[in-house]
């Protein structure tokens, strides 16, 4: 089991999706959120997931694959 | 002994023991070094700071260091005016805070000075980084000095020419197969694997007290006063936050007036998550995909994004972005009015500084300080234009004429 903690920013078209829901449903990963910003044409979402490593990577990849963005909350550690 | 009492969440407040750790548990935010500054302030005094050796490490009683400090020799850089550049702008007192000037070349030795002090102290054998050219030079020459090993991440798609510079101390440089996006991932993980002072990870609030430094020196070189308005660049938003620090902690401890500094943010456009954010009037910092030549602040997804964005509000303050062009034609304006061959990133501020000026927003007579945060030279290819010679043969007259002069003759 891992845990990762992520920053899900969503498009306007996307901020009424359940995509959050889904990508527990379906790649068997727990979701805890921590901070949040969403209104009707924008969102953010700081959150944990838990679940098998190679899930979360499945998830992740599906999330973006729908048009969400996801970054490590830490922020990019890569400095010039 | 240092004064440092705890980490603390700049987000919720919750409170951490001074250990290798940089987020909180519970929102995820980052930490932060907090202080008993009444003991501070019973310690220092400008008498006894102005004894200090002509480094950062004067500042010591402000740091959150134990032992003996691994230091290069870095800080106290020039506080220069710059009466040409000045003039060229409209402005009646602007200052270069040229921190190029530091032992390898910018002022990362401010914040891995720091870093690798905690990592000795917290008993790491190794110190690592993910970094392209600043950093990665920093964390190594620092390594070497302190006797550490270093590990220095790159993409693979980075020259192996602009790694020279980290080179030299020979850490372990190892290039990574993929994207930023994947460093950045794969240096997370190895965080959680390895027991190593990971500099921006880890060692994050630590790291991030080194910057604060900057403000202590620009107050002291003013004559122990905070400046009307500080232009600096943005990457990660952590360097901007921290002068601001530095000054507000001046003024806590007595040391200087009640600081009325208006904080510009400068970026370049093909990397300003948080410019946009300040001109949207939003407090979220979206991330971007950076484009720019001025790689040493590209950071599209800033971890301090959001608190760089409060200074610049707080204090009055504002946020600008310029082309690459124009920050090329900003390291070219501050070579040829101040002889300062500063990195894209200083052109970066010197164009946004022209911009705020002309637009009014910095007016004539408020002092202004700019921030120059690292050398031209191991990026030069940028400005390889600026080499354009004249061709003479070997005689007096060929130079005659090209110059279009005629010298007398000497009798």
């Amino acid at each position: 089991m891992a845990k990762r903690q992520v920053l899900f920013t969503f498009p306007p078209d996307l901020v009424q999706q359940p995509l959050i829901y889904y990508l527990g449903q379906k790649f068997n990963i727990v979701t805890s959120i921590r901070r949040a910003d969403v209104s009707e044409n924008k969102g953010w979402v700081v959150l944990e997931l838990d679940g098998d490593e190679k899930d979360i990577e499945q998830g992740l990849a599906w999330m973006t694959s729908q048009g969400v963005r996801v970054d490590p909350v830490t922020g990019d550690v890569v400095e010039g | 002994m240092s004064y440092a009492t705890a980490l603390r969440c700049r987000k919720c407040g919750r409170e951490y023991p001074l250990e290798p750790r940089n987020l909180c548990d519970f929102c995820f935010s980052p930490l932060e070094v907090t202080y008993d500054y009444k003991a501070m302030a019973a310690t220092v005094s400008r008498e006894k700071l102005a004894e200090g050796q002509f480094s950062m490490w004067r500042y010591r009683d402000m740091l959150p260091v134990e032992g003996e400090v691994v230091d290069l020799g870095t800080g106290f850089t020039p506080l220069v005016k710059a009466d040409n550049l000045a003039s060229e702008l409209g402005l009646d007192q602007l200052y270069i805070k040229n921190d190029g000037l530091n032992p390898t070349y910018s002022f990362k030795d401010r914040v891995v000075s720091v870093a690798v002090t905690k990592a000795r102290e917290f008993g790491f054998e190794a110190v690592a980084c993910a970094s392209t050219g600043n950093l990665a030079a920093s964390v190594a020459a620092h390594a070497a000095k302190a006797n550490l090993k270093a590990y220095v991440f790159v993409p693979d798609s980075v020259e192996p020419g602009k790694l020279v510079g980290a080179a030299i101390y020979k850490p372990t440089l190892i290039t990574v197969e993929g994207s930023y996006d994947d460093v950045n991932r794969l240096c997370r993980q190895l965080t959680e694997r390895f027991h190593w002072g990971f500099i921006n990870i880890n060692l994050r609030p630590y790291y991030a007290e080194g910057s604060k430094t900057l403000g202590y020196e620009v107050a002291e070189q003013l004559g122990w006063r905070a400046p009307d308005c500080v232009v600096a660049p943005a990457a990660s938003g952590l360097l901007f936050t921290r002068i601001w620090k530095g000054l507000d902690e001046l003024a806590m401890l007595g040391l200087i007036e009640p600081v009325n500094t208006h904080m510009y943010i400068a970026q370049a456009q093909g990397c300003s998550p948080i410019v946009n954010a300040f001109q949207a009037g939003s407090l979220h910092v979206h991330p971007v995909k950076p484009q720019t030549i001025a790689k040493s602040i590209a950071i599209g997804n800033p971890a301090d994004g959001y608190y760089a964005l409060r200074v610049a509000r707080q204090s009055g303050g504002g946020a600008g972005a310029v082309s690459d062009e124009e920050a090329i034609a900003g390291m070219k304006l501050l070579a040829q009015t101040e002889g300062i061959f500063a990195e894209a990133a200083g052109g970066v501020v010197i164009a946004t500084l022209r911009k705020l000026v002309a637009s009014g927003v910095i007016k004539k007579d408020e002092l202004t300080v700019a921030f120059i945060t690292g050398a031209g030279p191991r990026t030069q290819d940028i400005v390889a234009d600026a080499v354009q010679p004249l061709s003479i043969r070997p005689t007096v007259e060929s130079l005659e004429e090209v110059l279009n002069v005629r010298e007398p003759k000497l009798c």
